[in-house]
């Protein structure tokens, strides 16, 4: 049954980038007669989204980034038939723009330690056996014939498993509450509604690797006593769906899940519950109010989910991530991974690069790395030679950390004290063109649409805050906004009942903690040092560097700027409407903004 | 699709699906076939794929690659072995015959065929 194939073409990030390239490389493949031994491969995510699609040729390593399916005649030649590497299509270093043709000596990867994504992009997500070859479901095997419940709960709790949805409780705990609780009708959930903007990360795992999350939530199952457990994914994932659905199907086929799993005697089965994509449902007890059909919204925590959660039973509620974690730790032990993160943040965590930062993408790093590494050495910097200005990590809720802080290592508690917080892992990174007075409102204009209006401290405040800030950056604020701002933040944040109320005031009380002389220069000398509000700032043409071209003339949409050819050019302040087209279309750099 | 009944089971049946991602699995083991023009003129096509049918045969974990031409075209098809720190050994003329035996002595028993033999690298010393 098996194949010997001498190479293997991982194909990634098809994401509606190139579906005509996996038929162009079977067929050229084809065509050259290497049918039977190459093997092309529709894996997961290799997280290199600015790149994408991206292909990995094993056993050499060679990497190629952005191809196309006119690259493939010369791709299959060169590399399938003579095995050299084609210099165009490797990756780049972007300072010294040399080629790199290894997967291993890339920066972007070479830094990152990937245990959870260890197969993301190595495996077809399809397909069971890719992942049974590669050791999957080992660690399910081993607890079901070596272990008992209590000792995989001492295991979790021994390696330092923290939630990796956010809030970072101990998972061992979780687990023990589970276990102990005297109903014997008890629920494990997995949490897979990744709802923040520009966060990918559960999405990628769960398309790239889904039985690395149903095979921590089987284990979950045993060492808590449950037999039923239910993926709570939203519909905006269809692909990660589509391939759980699959995966599910397949494990139930070679007896991994249902009746009698590997003849050891427990019953385990999943289902998969697809959310309509409100960001409140990534709330654990708005989540389980969803999954048993009600309208997504918490409720008070006089009693915890560990006692009754889903349908008032005990129920072990994890982050998609931390059920990928299980398995890795039941395989190598709790040392290996407690040998890896800080004193009290332990393994590593999956982060979404976005925002102005050169390599856009999903990487893992070891817990404790500092933001300076993740945005310098892995992301690569800042495109156009800009400055870093802050990242904000937690999600839209999170907090905004600035530039004095990047030496900062990730780990919960750090961030936490930073102001900011864990989150599930989304790092928007922003550069000295972002005003934070702006960006702030930005985030509350997001949770003002998401809050289920519950709380009215949540409902009404963040949109108070919002119309304050707002004002702010239409050059109207007073003093005493910032004060009304902060009481209002801080009532917010101790009168709601959930997570999105009580972080939703962080991206206020972040940005006034670290950059309030934005605040101020907005409030006090009506100027946006951003440039970006347009009611504060104003575009003009120096006289040193215009040379008349006319290019901005014709460009404006107002028909505001005036002049001569090759004279001096003249923007008209009572007609502008700021839309900033002549900054971007000076070849001279003759348009300022002040 | 066999319902899996125990903990060997899945052992067992992960020794068989290994194979098929062979390519993925780190090895220590590497056979390099010349795939120049001059390469395959002499037949280096079916010689790397009786490397490949042998290697599945007897079960062994190796990596197959191929290169261009590395200037000893009379003495191709040209097949390298290198095994961890062990010198490279390049094999000349190579025929779909010798596979088997190349396989059993160096792979397997771990000695060299010296007759067919015409070069060996020191780990660590090529260009």
């Amino acid at each position: 049954m098996a194949e010997r194939h001498r190479a293997d073409l991982l194909v990634s990030c098809l994401h509606g980038r190139c579906p005509e390239l996996i038929p162009a490389l079977q067929e050229e493949i084809e065509r050259r007669g290497l049918a039977g031994e190459v093997d092309v491969v529709e894996a997961g995510c290799r997280g290199l989204c600015a790149m994408g699609p991206v292909l990995l040729v094993e056993p050499d390593g060679l990497f190629y980034v952005n191809v196309q399916p006119a690259d493939v005649p010369e791709l299959v030649e060169e590399t399938l038939v003579k095995g050299r590497a084609v210099e165009r299509l490797t990756y780049k270093e972007p300072v010294t723009h040399q080629a790199v043709c290894h997967y291993r000596d890339i920066p972007f990867y070479s830094k990152q330690v990937r245990h959870v994504m260890r197969d993301c992009g190595m495996i077809d997500p399809q397909s069971i056996e890719e992942y049974l070859a590669l050791g999957g479901y080992q660690a399910l095997g081993k607890v079901l014939t070596t272990m008992t419940p209590e000792q995989i709960i001492a295991e979790v709790k021994k390696a330092g498993l923290r939630g990796r949805g956010g809030a970072g409780f101990t998972t061992g705990d979780k687990w023990t509450s589970t276990r102990r609780a005297a109903d014997p009708l008890k629920y494990v959930v997995a949490n897979g509604d990744e709802g923040d903007p520009g966060a990918f990360m559960n999405r990628s795992l769960m398309e790239g690797d889904p039985h690395a999350v149903i095979e921590g939530m089987i284990i979950g199952g045993y060492a808590i006593g449950a037999h039923q457990g239910y993926i709570y994914v939203r519909d905006e994932y269809p692909l990660a769906v589509k391939n759980l659905g699959i995966a599910l199907e397949q494990a139930r086929e070679y007896g991994l899940l249902g009746q009698d799993i590997l003849g050891s005697g427990f019953d385990f089965d999943v289902k998969i519950v697809r959310g309509a994509g409100a960001f409140v449902c990534g709330e654990s007890s708005a989540l389980m109010q969803s999954v048993e059909g009600k309208v997504g919204e918490p409720r008070p925590k006089h009693f915890h989910a560990t006692e009754r959660g889903l349908w008032d039973r005990p129920t072990a509620l994890n982050n998609v991530e931390t059920w990928a974690n299980v398995p890795l730790i039941i395989n190598n032990g709790a040392e290996w991974f407690a040998s890896i993160g800080t004193e009290r943040s332990k393994g590593t965590k999956t982060f979404c690069l976005v925002g102005q930062i050169q390599n856009t993408g999903l990487i893992e790093v070891p817990m404790g790395i500092t933001l300076r590494e993740i945005v310098y050495d892995i992301g690569g910097g800042i495109p156009r030679g800009r400055e870093f200005k802050a990242v904000q990590t937690g999600g839209p809720s999170g907090g905004c950390i600035p530039a004095s802080l990047l030496d900062l290592p990730v780990d919960y508690d750090s961030l936490t004290a930073a102001g900011s917080m864990m989150g599930s892992g989304g790092m928007i990174i922003m550069d000295d063109h972002t005003c934070m007075v702006n960006i702030a409102a930005y985030f509350l204009d997001f949770l003002k649409e998401e809050s289920c209006g519950k709380c009215t401290p949540c409902r009404e405040g963040i949109r108070r805050m919002l119309e304050i800030l707002t004002r702010i950056t239409e050059g109207q604020g007073a003093m005493a906004d910032l004060d009304t701002l902060e009481t209002l933040a801080k009532t917010v944040q101790s009168a709601s009942l959930c997570g999105l109320g009580k972080s939703a005031p962080n991206p206020v009380l972040s940005t006034l903690r670290y950059f309030r002389d934005e605040y101020l220069a907005h409030i006090v000398d009506h100027k946006c040092p951003a440039g970006v509000c347009k009611a504060l700032i104003e575009y003009f043409i120096t006289a040193e560097e215009c040379v008349g071209c006319g290019l901005c003339r014709r460009k404006c949409p107002q028909q505001a700027i005036s002049g001569e050819r090759k004279e001096l050019h003249v923007i008209d302040a009572a007609l502008c409407i700021r839309c900033g087209i002549c900054h971007d279309v000076c070849k001279f750099d003759a348009v300022g903004v002040r | 699709m066999p319902r899996l009944k125990s903990f060997e089971e899945l052992q067992k049946l992960r020794t068989q699906l290994q194979k098929d991602l062979a390519a993925r699995v780190d090895t220590s083991t590497t056979i390099t076939v010349g795939m120049g023009t001059c390469g395959i003129a002499a037949g280096a096509r079916e010689v790397m794929q009786a490397i490949l049918d042998e290697l599945d045969a007897r079960d062994i974990n190796a990596h197959v690659t191929t290169v261009g031409c590395i200037g000893m075209c009379h003495k191709e098809p040209l097949v390298d072995i290198q095994q961890g720190d062990e010198p490279r050994i390049t094999y000349g003329n190579v025929t779909p015959k010798m596979v088997p035996r190349i396989i059993e002595e160096h792979l397997v028993q771990g000695k060299v065929v010296e007759e067919w033999a015409i070069g060996r690298v020191a780990a660590g010393q090529e260009g």
